[in-house]
C-alpha cells in the first residue's frame, strides 16, 4: 500500500516520539523503581480489625528515620484521622478497607491509591517539608464520600 | 457500485427513533450536569433531599451510555442503508427489536436510579450494590445493541455476496468495524453483570470478587470510548471531505486506521487500574504500552484530515503555506462544528497520554482532571461531531432542509460550546492538578486550606456548566426544528469520493478472520496471566453494601 512521503515523515516522527516516551516510562518504572502502587497482599475484609498490622492502626517506627503508617478506611472515615510525622521521615503507608472501595489521596503529593476490599495497598514517601496535608477519599463510596478525610502533619523533630 | 443516494424511508424511521432518544437523553442528562456544577460551586443545594450522587449517576448513564449508544446506532443504520442499500424487512424488524430492548432497558435503569435504588454511578463498582433492576436494565441495553450489531453484519454480508470481489463501501465497513469492536468489548461487561453482579444482587450468592468485576468492567470501559470516537472518525474521514466540496485523501489509510483501532483499543483496560493493589506492575506496563499504540491511527487521522483540507484549499487556488485555511467553509455548521471538535482533540489526546502513563497518572488519578479530560474527548470532540452530523442527517431522514437561520444558530451553538467547555474543562484540569477529586459533592474537607484553594475553580466550572446548558438548549431547538418544523425538501446525505491519485483499496482489510484473530491474540496476551493470577490469589469475597 502506498503511503504519501509527507505522511511517512509525519508517522516516523510521531511513532519515534512515542517510543522515546514509552522508554522513559519504562526506565523510570523498572530501573528507577517508580512503579504505581501494587502491593499484591491480600487480607480478609471482614477481619481487618484482628489482622496485624491493622489491629493497631497508626504510625510505627521500623528503623532509623523509617516508619510504617498503617491506616484503615471505612465508610466514611480513616483510622487514624490525624497523624504526626517527623520531618524527613521515610514513611511506608499501608492501607486497606473494611467495606467498599475507597480512594487514598494525599493532596499535593504523588500518593494516590485505590483501596479495595481484600487487598492491602502500599506506597513509600519521604516527607521533606513541614506542613499539613489533607488526605481525602477520591473514589465514590456512598452518601458521605465527600466528608471522608484525614490529616497528616509533618512536624520538626 | 449500486450507490443509493437516499436512505430508505423505512430505514430512516428506525434511525430517527434512535436519534430522538439520544437527544432526550441529552436534555435530561445535561440538566443533571448543570445541577452538579452548581452544587460543586458551594453556592447551591439540591431541593427536596435529592442526592448529588443520584444526579451524578443519572448524568453518567444518560450521557455516557444512552446518548452515545443511541446516536451511534441510529447514525450507523442510516450510513449503512445509504451506502449498501435498504435493509430487508426482516433485518429492519430485528433493528426495531434492538431499539425497543434498548429503550425499555434505559427506562428500567432510569427508574431505579431516580427512586434512589442505584446511586452507584455509571461504573457501578462492587461491592456497592444496586437494585437488581438497575443491572437488568443495563443488560437489556447491551443485548439490544448486540442485535443491532448483528443486523448490520447480516446486511453487510449480503452486500458482499451480491458484489463478489468488491471492496465494501467505506462507511459501511467502518460501521461494521465499530460494531465488531463493541461486541468484543461488551462481552466483558456482560460477563460481570450476568455472572457476578446480577446473581449477587438477587441474593443467589453472598459474595463477589471485586477485582475480577472491576477488571471485566475496564476490559469494556476503555474500548467503550473508542466505540464513541469511531463514529466521529467516520464523519471526519468519509463525510466531511464531501461537505467542504473536496475529496478523501486515501480510502486504504482510513481503513487501516480503523483496523488499528480494533486491534489496540481492547487489551488496554489496566491503564484505568494503575493505582490498584491487586495487579502486578509489569502487566500494568504491558497494557500501558498497548494503550499508546492507538496514537498511531490518531496521527494518521490527523494527517488525513489536514491533507484533505489542504488539497481542497489548493484546488480552489489557495497560495502560501496556510492560504488553504481561508478557503474552508467556515460559515457551514456541518463543517464548523466537527472541525472545532477536531481542534479540541489535540489537548484532549495530550491529556489522555498523561492519564495512561504509568507514573503521571499518580498525580491525576481520580481527580477532576480526568473529568475535564473526557469532557474534551467525549463531550466536545465526539459530541460536536455528532451535532454537526445531526445538522444534515436529521433533515435528510425527516425530508426537510436546514434554513440559513438554523445554520447560523448552529454556528452560535458551536461557539457557545467552545466558551462553556473552555471554562468548565479548563477549570477541571487546573483544579485536578491541585488535587480536587472527581465524583464528589461540595466539601471543604474539614476546612482544609488545600481544599479551599479549589473553590474559585469550582465556581468557574459552574459558570462553564451554565454556558454549556445554554448550548444544550440551542442544539435542542435546532434538532426539534430539523425534525418537525423546518421547510420540507431534500437534504443531501454527503458521502465523500476518493481523490484521483489515491490507489485502489486492497481487499485484505475485509479479512475479518485475520483481524479479529489478531485482536483476540492481543487480548489473550494482555489479560490471561494477570487474570489467572487474580483468581488464584483471590482474597475472600465481599458482601453487598448500600451506603447511600
Amino acid at each position: 500500500m502506498h503511503i504519501h512521503k509527507y505522511e511517512k515523515i509525519w508517522l516516523i516522527f510521531g511513532i519515534g516520539c512515542l517510543f522515546v516516551f514509552l522508554t522513559v516510562l519504562g526506565v523510570s518504572a523498572f530501573a528507577k523503581g517508580n512503579q504505581p502502587p501494587s502491593c499484591l497482599t491480600t487480607i480478609d475484609p471482614e477481619k481487618v480489625d484482628q489482622t496485624p498490622p491493622f489491629d493497631k492502626p497508626g504510625l510505627a517506627k521500623t528503623g532509623n528515620n523509617e516508619y510504617q503508617l498503617n491506616m484503615v478506611a471505612s465508610a466514611f472515615a480513616y483510622t487514624p484521622a490525624q497523624v504526626e510525622i517527623p520531618k524527613g521521615a521515610k514513611v511506608t503507608i499501608n492501607i486497606t478497607t473494611k467495606d467498599v472501595i475507597h480512594g487514598f489521596e494525599v493532596v499535593g503529593t504523588n500518593i494516590n491509591m485505590m483501596v479495595e476490599p481484600g487487598y492491602v495497598n502500599s506506597f513509600t514517601k519521604t516527607f521533606d517539608k513541614t506542613g499539613e496535608y489533607t488526605i481525602l477519599c477520591n473514589e465514590y463510596c456512598g452518601a458521605g464520600h465527600h466528608m471522608m478525610t484525614a490529616r497528616i502533619k509533618v512536624v520538626d523533630k | 457500485m449500486n450507490d443509493v443516494l437516499k436512505v430508505d424511508r423505512r430505514d430512516a424511521k428506525l434511525a430517527l427513533a434512535h436519534i430522538y432518544i439520544a437527544f432526550i437523553a441529552l436534555a435530561l442528562g445535561g440538566l443533571a450536569g448543570l445541577l452538579q456544577t452548581l452544587v460543586r460551586s458551594g453556592k447551591f443545594n439540591l431541593p427536596a433531599n435529592i442526592s448529588y450522587y443520584t444526579i451524578l449517576t443519572t448524568h453518567g448513564v444518560l450521557l455516557g451510555l444512552v446518548l452515545t449508544t443511541f446516536f451511534i446506532i441510529g447514525f450507523q443504520f442510516a450510513a449503512v442503508s445509504r451506502t449498501t442499500g435498504a435493509f430487508s424487512d426482516r433485518n429492519r424488524f430485528w433493528g426495531w427489536i434492538g431499539f425497543w430492548l434498548m429503550t425499555i432497558g434505559t427506562a428500567v435503569t432510569a427508574f431505579f436510579i431516580l427512586i434512589g435504588e442505584a446511586s452507584v454511578l455509571y461504573t457501578f463498582y462492587a461491592p456497592l450494590q444496586a437494585h437488581p433492576g438497575f443491572y437488568l436494565g443495563l443488560t437489556l441495553v447491551v443485548v439490544g445493541s448486540w442485535i443491532s450489531g448483528f443486523v448490520l453484519f447480516v446486511h453487510y454480508a449480503r452486500w458482499k455476496k451480491a458484489n463478489p470481489g468488491q471492496v465494501g463501501p467505506l462507511l459501511s465497513f467502518m460501521a461494521v468495524v465499530n460494531m465488531v469492536l463493541w461486541l468484543i468489548c461488551s462481552l466483558g461487561v456482560a460477563a460481570t453483570v450476568l455472572i457476578q453482579l446480577l446473581p449477587w444482587s438477587l441474593g443467589l450468592v453472598d459474595q463477589i470478587n471485586v477485582l475480577v468485576s472491576r477488571t471485566l468492567f475496564w476490559y469494556f470501559g476503555h474500548p467503550l470510548v473508542y466505540f464513541w470516537l469511531l463514529p466521529a472518525y467516520m464523519v471526519w474521514y468519509a463525510i466531511i471531505p464531501k461537505v467542504i466540496g473536496g475529496k478523501m485523501f486515501s480510502d486504504s489509510l482510513a481503513r487501516l486506521s480503523f483496523i488499528l483501532f480494533l486491534l489496540f483499543s481492547i487489551p488496554v483496560g489496566f491503564h484505568h487500574q494503575l493505582m490498584e493493589p491487586g495487579i502486578d506492575p509489569f502487566w500494568k506496563y504491558v497494557q500501558v504500552v498497548l494503550t499508546f499504540m492507538v496514537v498511531i491511527p490518531s496521527l494518521m487521522t490527523a494527517f488525513a484530515m489536514f491533507a484533505t483540507f489542504e488539497m481542497y484549499g489548493r484546488s480552489k487556488g489557495a497560495a502560501g503555506l496556510f492560504g488553504w485555511l481561508r478557503k474552508l467553509p467556515w460559515g457551514d455548521a456541518r463543517f464548523f462544528a466537527p472541525f472545532v471538535g477536531m481542534l479540541f482533540f489535540i489537548p484532549a489526546g495530550a491529556g489522555g497520554l498523561v492519564n495512561a502513563s504509568h507514573q503521571l497518572d499518580q498525580v491525576v488519578h481520580n481527580t477532576i482532571w480526568v473529568t475535564g479530560h473526557f469532557h474534551l474527548t467525549l463531550a466536545t470532540t465526539v459530541v460536536l461531531t455528532f451535532f454537526g452530523a445531526a445538522y444534515w442527517l436529521i433533515p435528510h431522514l425527516s425530508g426537510r432542509i436546514m434554513t440559513r437561520a438554523m445554520n447560523r444558530l448552529a454556528i452560535i451553538q458551536t461557539i457557545v460550546w467552545v466558551v462553556g467547555m473552555s471554562f468548565m474543562s479548563g477549570a477541571m484540569h487546573f483544579a485536578g492538578l491541585l488535587g480536587a477529586p472527581r465524583r464528589s459533592a461540595f466539601s471543604t474537607y474539614a476546612n482544609s486550606p488545600q481544599a479551599l484553594e479549589w473553590i474559585p475553580y469550582q465556581i468557574a466550572q459552574a459558570v462553564g456548566g451554565t454556558i454549556l446548558f445554554i448550548g444544550i438548549i440551542l442544539v435542542l431547538v435546532i434538532v426539534t426544528n430539523l425534525a418537525f418544523f423546518a421547510p420540507k425538501g431534500e437534504t443531501e446525505f454527503p458521502v465523500a469520493e476518493v481523490a484521483e491519485q489515491a490507489e485502489r483499496t486492497p481487499l485484505v482489510f475485509e479479512n475479518w478472520k485475520l483481524w479479529i484473530g489478531i485482536a483476540i491474540i492481543l487480548i489473550l496476551i494482555a489479560y490471561t496471566i494477570p487474570f489467572i493470577d487474580m483468581i488464584q490469589n483471590a482474597p475472600p469475597g465481599s458482601k453487598g453494601y448500600k451506603l447511600w
